[in-house]
């Protein structure tokens, strides 16, 4: 199954590239003691403080914390906005599943679509875990949107003049001088929320599934999803009834690099192909049959 | 064959018809969108959300702009690169074509970005982003319209040299102009060959480029299009679409401007357009069966109606008609069939861009708002304007040789 793919995948590469080798694409550089989040939606009781605090820390507007407890919103799903980063569904029991909360928010892949898209390089991945934005080189082509295989970021369409992409930052101003945990961690009241180096999360993960297998199903959603995440979740029921995208365990942004480098590694594509049309034009140019 | 060599337009058709009118009518309106969208925002004027961030302005004016403005590079191609010089005709109304089609695609790009006073971000090394297919593409565009400006230059000094009448104060300045295009004239001849070339290449590379867009996004573009190969796809149907877009300008410019078919060339290239759209569709084909999505093609879905519409009557209907010497020699059915080649490849960049894109979160369909339709018609109607304008300044289109010209 998988030879089959990668094999289909590397000859459509290698047609579009024609003869030239394809190099394949390793995605950023990653640091070995990155941060990550670990949500155990099986802790969390949908009491939506983390969207509160998340509002307050990035300085989005929000209403008084009593608002939050309105239980109201989740009889529609929700994404994140341009002022709610973001956002808890619940999702009512069923003959397979209980009752589940879900926070939604950005997943800080750890090889970014959006990154790897964004064409003035706005959006980086920070070798620590975050994804960051920074507004000033944006142009807002919007192609990160396009491309995010968890259709996360939100785009102010109504500010006509200075317009952001809006995402959940990991609370990088913080975490990445480590000066504090994300807002969101900070305040749930059920801990819910782990942060820690990514390497460990995932250890507590399998733990926390391995003790209680009745308790969890076998899935740590964003140690492989989309090429491995930075936010990642364990649930006592399955993520395609929360909600969660079925992405495969590659980062999509690997076929497109692989592309783009088969073709522009050094120019050599377009210079072979400029070079062959230069001769082709001057051996036919003393071609008399034609005029 | 008549005498005929290229000449402003002389045959007496007035500038202003009824139909100009419509298009300044509709180009005024289209500005007007243009400035709505500058004071109040992209909400204000399109149906843009955070499930549908691109919208026709992207699938149409550029997408399809850039393959249909093709005609460009596949005529400089056969004229100058392989030397079939019987096609010089049809060079410069398609270089005039892709030069402001150009132009439009990149002026929609602008009006669609959020922060487009950043769009020179795109040109700062410090800021190229090479893993960015939007990147490859933009660079790319720029580029090739800086060469195309370059390409249409011998056109101006072969126009204004040694002609250059500047009214009222500005007269002082005719010898010094005159003086320009003559130095323009005589170093562009060293280097026009060069621009030639680069045009072809970036043409290649951004045509695919445009097809490698989407391919990022898996999850959310139909299995009929969303393909490891559609950058090869989209070359190929670029190809495909020059052609047909050169014929399709020759024969609707000859009836405007009341000219004689070029029924004579046309006819010869019209043998070229099938044989291109068969490569196209082989390829097309084998990469359906390769990802193992034929069922899809039975499939009862917008998506699946798309898709058979853009195969049978973008790509057989007319593959079939152009097979034939009689169509291709009649001027009414040859542009009939290069019209379903034309209609074929808007469907499948619209199909790849719009009707393929499915958000993971979207509770309804985009639909373009009138605001948006209203944009890309005005800027096509410029388009058609400045064409016309530019016929009945420079030596585009092929005269009947006169004495001496305006
Ligand atoms: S979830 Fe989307 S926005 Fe967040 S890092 Fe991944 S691709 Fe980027
Ligand atoms: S909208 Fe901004 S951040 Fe997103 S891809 Fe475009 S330039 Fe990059
Ligand atoms: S990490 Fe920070 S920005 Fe992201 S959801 Fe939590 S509080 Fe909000």
């Amino acid at each position: 199954m998988t030879t089959r793919r990668e094999f289909l995948k590397i000859a459509g590469v290698a047609t579009t590239t024609m003869v030239l080798p394809a190099q394949a694409s390793n995605g950023p550089h990653l640091d070995s003691e990155r941060f990550g989040v670990l949500a155990d939606l099986t802790l969390c009781i949908g009491c939506r403080k983390c969207e509160w605090a998340c509002a307050g820390a990035n300085e989005l507007s929000s209403y008084p914390i009593e608002y939050y407890d309105d239980t109201c919103v989740f009889e529609k799903y929700r994404r994140p906005t341009t002022t709610e980063y973001t956002v808890v569904n619940r999702f009512p029991a069923s003959e397979t599943s209980v009752q589940t909360d879900a926070k939604v928010q950005c997943m800080h892949c750890e090889h970014p679509a959006c990154v790897s898209a964004c064409i003035v390089g706005a959006l980086q991945k920070d070798p620590m875990g975050p994804v960051t934005y920074d507004a000033d080189k944006c142009i807002g082509c919007r192609y990160c949107m396009v491309a995010c295989t968890f259709q996360v970021p939100a785009y102010e369409y109504l500010n006509a003049t200075t317009p952001q992409v809006r995402k959940c930052t990991l609370c990088s101003d913080k975490t990445l001088n480590g000066s504090g945990k994300p807002a969101c961690v900070e305040i749930c009241p059920r801990e819910a929320l782990t942060f820690g180096k990514r390497s460990e999360l995932l250890k507590i993960a399998e733990q926390r599934i391995r003790r209680n297998p009745d308790r969890y199903i076998d899935h740590v959603y964003g140690e492989k999803e989309a090429g491995g995440t930075s936010w990642m979740m364990i649930s006592g029921t399955d993520f395609k009834e929360l909600k969660f995208p079925e992405v495969g365990d590659e980062s999509p942004a690997v076929v497109t690099e692989t592309i783009q480098h088969g073709i522009f590694r050094g120019f050599s594509g377009p210079l072979m192909l400029l070079g062959l049309l230069g001769a082709t034009m001057k051996a036919m140019k003393k071609d008399p049959s034609d005029g | 064959m008549a005498n005929t060599r290229p000449a402003p337009l002389n045959t007496g058709v007035p500038f202003l018809t009824k139909g100009t009118w419509v298009l300044i009518i509709l180009a005024v309106s289209g500005i007007s969108v243009l400035i709505a969208r500058l004071f109040f925002g992209l909400s204000f004027v399109t149906n843009l959300d955070d499930q549908y961030p691109w919208g026709i302005w992207i699938a149409i004016d550029v997408a399809t702009g850039v393959a249909l403005a093709a005609g460009g590079f596949t005529t400089a191609f056969l004229a100058h690169v392989i030397h079939a010089h019987r096609y010089h005709a049809l060079v410069r109304p398609a270089l005039l074509t892709a030069m402001f089609g150009y132009t439009f695609a990149a002026l929609g790009v602008c009006v669609d970005l959020g922060r487009y006073y950043n769009i020179w971000h795109v040109m700062l090394p410090s800021m190229w982003q090479g893993n960015s297919v939007l990147f490859e593409v933009g660079i790319c565009v720029m580029m090739y319209v800086t060469v195309l400006y370059i390409e249409f230059l011998p056109i101006v000094c072969e126009r204004f040299c040694g002609r250059v009448n500047l009214p009222g104060i500005f007269a002082k300045l005719n010898k010094p102009v005159d003086n320009l295009l003559h130095f323009l004239q005589r170093i562009m001849h060293k280097f026009i060959s060069f621009f030639i070339l680069a045009g072809v290449v970036l043409s290649c590379a951004h045509q695919s480029s445009l097809g490698s867009l989407m391919v990022i996004a898996p999850g959310k573009v139909h299995q009929l299009w969303h393909s490891p190969v559609l950058p090869l796809l989209f070359l190929l149907s670029a190809f495909a679409s020059g052609l047909a877009m050169a014929t399709f300008e020759s024969l609707v410019a000859a009836k405007a401007f009341g000219l004689k078919p070029e029924i004579h060339i046309l006819r010869r290239l019209g043998r070229f357009i099938p044989i291109l759209l068969i490569v196209y569709f082989g390829a097309k084909l084998i990469d359906l069966v390769n990802r193992d999505v034929l069922p899809l093609l039975l499939e009862n879905s917008v998506q699946s109606i798309m898709f058979w519409i853009e195969i049978t009557v973008g790509i057989v209907a007319p593959t079939i008609l152009l097979l034939s010497e009689k169509i291709r020699q009649n001027p009414a059915t040859l542009l009939f069939s290069v019209s379903l080649v034309v209609f074929g490849i808007i469907i499948n960049r619209v199909n790849v861009f719009i009707i393929a894109y499915k958000p993971l979160y979207a509770d309804k369909i985009y639909v373009p708002a009138w605001t948006e339709v209203l944009l890309t018609v005005g800027f096509m109607s410029i388009l058609i304007l400045l064409y016309r304008t530019y016929v009945f300044i420079f030596p585009i289109l092929e005269m009947e040789e006169q004495g001496s010209d305006v």
